[in-house]
């Protein structure tokens, strides 16, 4: 973890600069510093934009000059998931098929985070198109987690976590298809959110799975992945799938606490195949929530234990059709050959991955005809049954806990060779992407490898305030204990 | 139980998905997928008669908005990131020829 001077919280940063008390120049200055110290062992990042960065900063520091307030964010270096578009800045998913690649537009979350006086710091490292769960998938090499660096950070947005657990920058985004934002973030010991399906455009995220991806915040703390979340949520017109709410209010009453929440632990993400010593840690974060107030109990959701299953006919089904879009035509990589049908093969067959592939052709086989009913049909059915269990746990708790991750940051290499298993690092995860529901993974201390644990918080659709109440009732309770990442 | 998926299914789908496999990858990839398969095997075993399917979380149908002209992106800058161009527009090779 980054010493305390680099290690300034966002919201902190942020006031200064308003204030004209420091100077965002200075604040990137500071954190490129830290880039050059340690990004060459951790890897956290595809692209460093220290140029456009230090550009924005100038900007910045002369809005201020001129009187004017540049936003909630003003000079806070936010790192971004390379697979959030950024006109004319390289956007790759970590793939070959779109190396070198220049997005025409801006995705919707970086056009608000510009608008809130954030300074873009580079593009984060990811498991190629966001599959995966360690950031191994990468065709430009894999991130390494900075708490140990012979650990896998998670994923797929193993980057953003990575950056932010170094003090690359103090806040990040990444997206979260089935865990891509929480598992890393257990792994890294930092807050990761997924919001509610909705609640943040996913206008200009290259589409992994359309109905489960998510992006949402990284941060140190649960007051800055709030301020965070507040800048990137709220209805966009550009997204049909986002919900016409309004951005929700959540840094102000996020020392509400818990008393009189009903809290549930849920049974089916804490039997067999979750560590001991993960189990422990969230035991103990159930006794910190009972002893803030809230009554907490076991409560079941039996369909869970199908995620994993469902999931994994779902996602590679969207996925193989997502990413037939990859055909050598309109950008990123063409490979010739003498006819267009063969481009595409040679152009698709030379830019995708091993796991790439391996997704898109079980998605492919999955809607094929005769096994469509038998796979993709009785998933689509499992995950109505995940819905309506959830929502009848929801009329007895106002939030469900459980493991992020059933086990602490493996060794790179460790799952690389047997995908089942490493698919298996998402199935506390997977749920809630399923359901549509928010979720956070919120660090609490570590494991008996002294690597940091995840608790996650779920709650219904759109509770992310009381969600991130709980968390920051469990970050307070780590806040004095010595030893803790 | 029968084979989850042969080496042909696997072959098959992949044609399907415009991929070209070595012989090494197609046998890793049939005892892969089938991994996967088999663990799926729980979900054809639960009963869901008369469960209607989801395919997506959120209740939105029919999203619409207002009739009104605006710019789409600039043809200039979406075809500079093609790789070939020709009189403004996509350049591919031959759609008719050798069968593929």
């Amino acid at each position: 973890m980054g010493d305390e001077s680099t290690y300034l919280a966002a919201g902190e940063i942020a006031a200064a600069v308003r204030g004209g008390e420091r100077s965002a120049v200075e604040v990137v200055e500071e954190h490129l510093a830290v880039i050059a110290g340690r990004e060459p062992e951790v890897h956290a990042f595809n692209a460093v934009g220290d140029a456009q960065a230090r550009m924005a900063a100038e900007l910045i520091d002369r809005r201020v000059a001129a009187g004017e307030d540049p936003g909630p964010l003003a000079g806070v270096p936010v790192a971004l998931k390379d697979n959030l578009c950024t006109a004319g800045v390289p956007t790759t998913c970590s793939s070959r098929i779109l190396e070198g690649w220049l997005p025409p537009y801006d995705a919707t979350v970086v056009t608000r985070l510009g608008l809130a006086g954030a300074i873009a710091m580079g593009k984060t490292n990811l498991d190629e198109f966001a599959m995966g769960s360690s950031t191994e998938n990468s065709a430009f090499g894999p991130t390494r987690n900075p708490h140990d660096l012979t650990r896998v950070p998670g994923g797929s947005s193993g980057g953003s976590a990575a950056a932010v657990a170094a003090g690359f920058a103090p806040l990040a985004l990444g997206s979260d298809t089935g865990g891509s934002i929480r598992q890393p973030a257990a792994l890294c010991g930092v807050v990761g959110v997924k919001p509610t399906y909705g609640r943040v455009s996913r206008y200009g995220l290259i589409a992994f799975a359309s109905s489960l991806d998510q992006i949402g915040p990284l941060a140190p703390t649960v007051a800055d992945a709030a301020l965070l979340l507040e800048v990137i949520a709220g209805h966009d017109p550009l997204d049909s799938t986002s919900i016409p709410e309004p951005s929700p209010s959540l840094v102000a009453g996020l020392d509400a606490g818990v008393e009189g929440l009903r809290i549930g632990v849920v049974a089916e993400l804490m039997g067999e195949g979750v560590a001991p010593d993960v189990r422990r840690r969230v035991e103990a974060a159930a006794e910190v929530l009972a002893g803030a107030g809230a009554k907490v109990e076991e409560a079941e959701v039996p369909a869970v234990a199908y995620g994993l299953s469902a999931y994994y006919l779902i996602a590679p089904a969207e996925a193989s059709s997502n990413l037939a879009r990859y055909d050598g035509v309109r950008y990123g990589l063409r490979v010739d050959a003498p006819t267009t049908a063969t481009m595409n093969v040679a152009t698709r067959t030379a830019g995708f991955g091993a796991e790439v592939k391996r997704r898109i052709m079980l998605g492919t086989y999955a809607l094929s005809a005769g096994y469509y009913d038998a796979y993709y049909g009785k998933a689509q059915q499992v995950r109505t049954l995940i819905v309506r269990d959830f929502a009848a746990a929801y009329e007895s708790f106002d939030l469900l806990v459980s493991p992020t991750s059933p086990t602490t940051a493996f060794p790179l290499g460790a799952k690389a060779a047997d995908p089942l298993t490493m698919y298996l690092s998402d199935v506390c995860t997977i749920p809630s992407n399923l359901a549509g529901d928010p979720a956070v993974s919120v660090p609490f201390g570590v494991g008996d490898d002294g690597l940091p644990v995840g608790v996650q918080i779920l709650a219904p659709a759109l509770a992310e305030a009381t969600m991130l109440q709980a968390a920051a009732v469990l970050e307070d309770a780590m806040a004095g204990e010595a030893g803790t990442p | 139980m029968a084979e989850r998926i042969t080496r042909d299914d696997v072959a098959h789908v992949a044609g399907l998905a415009r991929l070209e496999l070595t012989d090494e990858e197609l046998e890793r990839f049939t005892v892969q997928l089938a991994a996967v398969l088999d663990h799926a095997a729980d979900v054809e075993a639960l009963d869901t008669a008369g469960v209607a399917p989801t395919a997506h979380p959120l209740p939105l149908v029919n999203v619409l908005r207002d009739d009104v002209v605006r710019p789409g992106l600039d043809r200039d800058v979406v075809l500079a990131a093609a790789p070939s161009v020709e009189d403004d527009r996509f350049r591919v090779p031959p759609v008719l020829g050798e069968p593929s």
